[in-house]
């Protein structure tokens, strides 16, 4: 009896993942065996390093068109655009995590997350000087499952890439050094509605396995265009998307995620807001471009549907937010809407405009928000971070600098022209049009407006009120945070005034093999 | 039998499953409800499996109890570091988080 043939495997088209995985894997070690003392430096130059060593491994494979590893992979431009943003995204994500300069305690992360909250103990370390840095491996691997997620050719490698990038995610969010209550809680939230949501999806893949006798993207393709209108396949899709759609949050599945970004430390709140959304977006084209993309009328009416309710509750919710990150929570349930038109304006095949101006809105969107929220972390009273909205009424007065970037930030989020927001949003809304899909660039203009009017709030109350008089005050950050906060800005405007080079870029990238 | 019996009892357990998630107040049965859909799905890859005559759902079957087990380390570790803290695992009394 032969022996099981191994699958081929290109390593060059695995390298972005390799690194990452390599650098989570070699930062559990450094957590088990180096010294405490050089243990922060150490596991932030292996986290940069397997993001940044990633994202030139995108760059260097661009062009490649390949199935591999045995089919389960599909390295093609999207997968390639999209990795690339994750592993930017990651990088700039883990140098928010390794900011001394803003908390007291030299760090926004617990010092030992399994200290119950609130005990004598718990008091002791919340001004110890010493670091927990197992965040940096778990970012690691979250950020490895991401870019998996991107470029899952198969049901079961999408289903295994999810639970890498949640698990360690859910972990993550338990672990504020303040407010730690509320820290855990959005942690028992996010656990238990995702998994919730991954049993869906889960569900939907085993459907889908029955009705079509494989879990291969190309497969599925081949059975839906035979099968027609199987009802088992439908039911299976609707599952599926239903999984998704939870990780990038669309609403109506969105209810976790105002509470999960009030509650998780920011910093991984802002890698969750942007990295999470481009990976679970990159496996939404792919399930429904390469794996349904023949049997459009399945899944066209529920991805309309989803749309236009995630613009409508974003935006209007959004309104009557009084914390900073909910707002943004907010916003971002809003903008998986505006996304949604993009997908809807991909066309027969893929063949439209939509996939590009998908691709280019998700790097928009995720550096803005990264931003946002690297701003957020700077304005702090007491030992924590003043997130509600009225203790920032004035700060314009307090710091002009990040009362300035903050406007920024939010005009883009608002689509205003000369930001990388409306370059994205024009993409997408114009997509939507060129195929026939104008009502819902007609409710994603009218919501715009209406989420315009929470942004500028804002930027009214920063600069036109005026500050109370035991205010927060705005942080000095260290090295790490400014890089992150220079960068973002200036990603948000050069996307906005010349986007020209990227849009080709996603131009040239947007080819989906499978 | 059928193989349709089978795949009716999965569908009933999944539904078990998720009405439990949705009703039930402890974090831990909620968490135990969602292993029961994990299960069901696991009994409907295997029918189908059986079904074909392929081998690849008894394969994704093998895969999905291992994720189930990495879920569950992460989270009774994450529930047990918020009832150490609170004394109950009711979702009822988290709700620092509103609005």
């Amino acid at each position: 009896m032969d022996g099981v043939a191994a699958p081929d495997l290109s390593f060059a088209a695995l390298a972005p993942l390799l690194f990452v995985f390599g650098a989570a894997a070699v930062g559990v070690l450094v957590e088990a065996f180096a010294p405490r003392a050089v243990r922060h430096p150490v596991q932030v130059a292996i986290a940069l390093t397997g993001a940044v060593g990633a994202f030139v491994a995108t760059l260097l494979l661009a062009g490649t068109r390949e199935v591999t590893a045995g089919g389960a992979l599909a390295v093609d431009g999207v997968a390639l655009f999209l990795q690339g943003t994750i592993a930017v995204l990651g990088a700039l994500s883990v140098l928010l995590f390794s900011e001394r300069a803003l908390d007291p305690a030299r760090s926004a992360f617990v010092a030992v997350a399994s200290v119950p909250a609130g005990s004598v103990r718990d008091r002791e370390l919340s001004t110890d000087e010493r670091v927990q840095t197992e965040v940096y491996p778990l970012a690691s691997f979250a950020l490895g499952g991401m870019m998996l997620f991107t470029a899952a050719n198969d049901l079961l490698v999408m289903f295994v890439a999810l639970e890498v990038l949640s698990l360690p995610l859910y972990l993550m969010s338990g672990l504020a050094r303040r407010r730690r209550l509320l820290s855990q809680e959005a942690a028992v939230k996010y656990f238990l509605l995702g998994a919730f949501a991954s049993a869906f999806f889960l569900y939907g893949l085993a459907l889908v396995y029955g009705a079509t006798g494989s879990v291969r993207l190309s497969a599925i393709r081949d059975a839906a265009v035979v099968e027609g209108g199987d009802t088992l396949l439908v039911l299976g899709l609707g599952l599926l998307v239903v999984g998704l759609m939870f990780k990038a949050s669309v609403a109506p599945f969105h209810t976790w995620t105002p509470d999960v970004y009030q509650g998780a430390p920011t910093a991984v709140t802002a890698f969750m807001a942007a990295a999470t959304k481009v990976a679970a977006f990159g496996a939404v084209l792919r399930l429904l471009y390469v794996a349904f993309g023949t049997a459009e009328w399945t899944w066209r009416p529920l991805v309309y549907a989803l749309a236009i309710t995630s613009m409508v509750v974003g935006a209007v919710l959004g309104l009557t937010q009084t914390d900073v990150k909910r707002m943004l929570a907010y916003s971002s349930i809003a903008h998986a809407g505006f996304l949604l038109t993009g997908v809807i304006g991909l066309g027969a095949d893929g063949s439209g405009p939509g996939l590009a101006a998908t691709m280019f809105y998700l790097l928009a969107y995720g550096l803005t928000t990264l931003g946002a929220f690297g701003l957020v972390t700077l304005v702090r009273s007491g030992e924590g971070e003043a997130t509600h909205l009225s203790q920032w009424a004035g700060l314009a007065q307090r710091s002009p600098v990040v009362a300035a970037l903050m406007g920024l930030f939010l005009l883009a989020l608002a689509g205003i022209p000369l930001t990388s927001g409306f370059t994205g949003k024009f993409a997408v809304f114009r997509a939507a049009i060129e195929t026939g899909a104008w009502p819902l660039a007609v409710v994603a203009l009218v919501t715009s407006a209406i989420a315009a009017f929470f942004y500028l709030r804002v930027i009214v109350l920063m600069y036109f009120s005026e500050p109370a008089p035991e205010g927060p005050t705005v942080g000095v950050p260290g090295l790490p945070t400014t890089i992150v906060v220079a960068v973002t800005a200036a990603a948000t405007l050069v996307l906005g005034v010349l986007p020209g080079s990227v849009l080709d870029l996603a131009d040239s990238a947007a080819v989906l093999v499978g | 039998m059928t193989i349709t019996n089978y795949l009716v009892l999965a569908a009933i357990l999944f539904t078990i499953g998720a009405v439990g998630v949705l009703v039930r107040r402890n974090a831990i049965v909620v968490f135990m409800c969602i292993e029961l859909m994990l299960n069901s799905v696991n009994l409907t890859l295997i029918t189908f499996a059986r079904a074909s005559g392929t081998v690849e759902g008894q394969v994704i079957a093998l895969f999905v109890m291992v994720v189930a087990a990495a879920e569950v380390v992460v989270g009774l570790a994450i529930i047990m570091a918020i009832y150490r803290t609170r004394r109950s695992a009711s979702v009822d009394d988290v709700n620092l988080l509103k609005y």
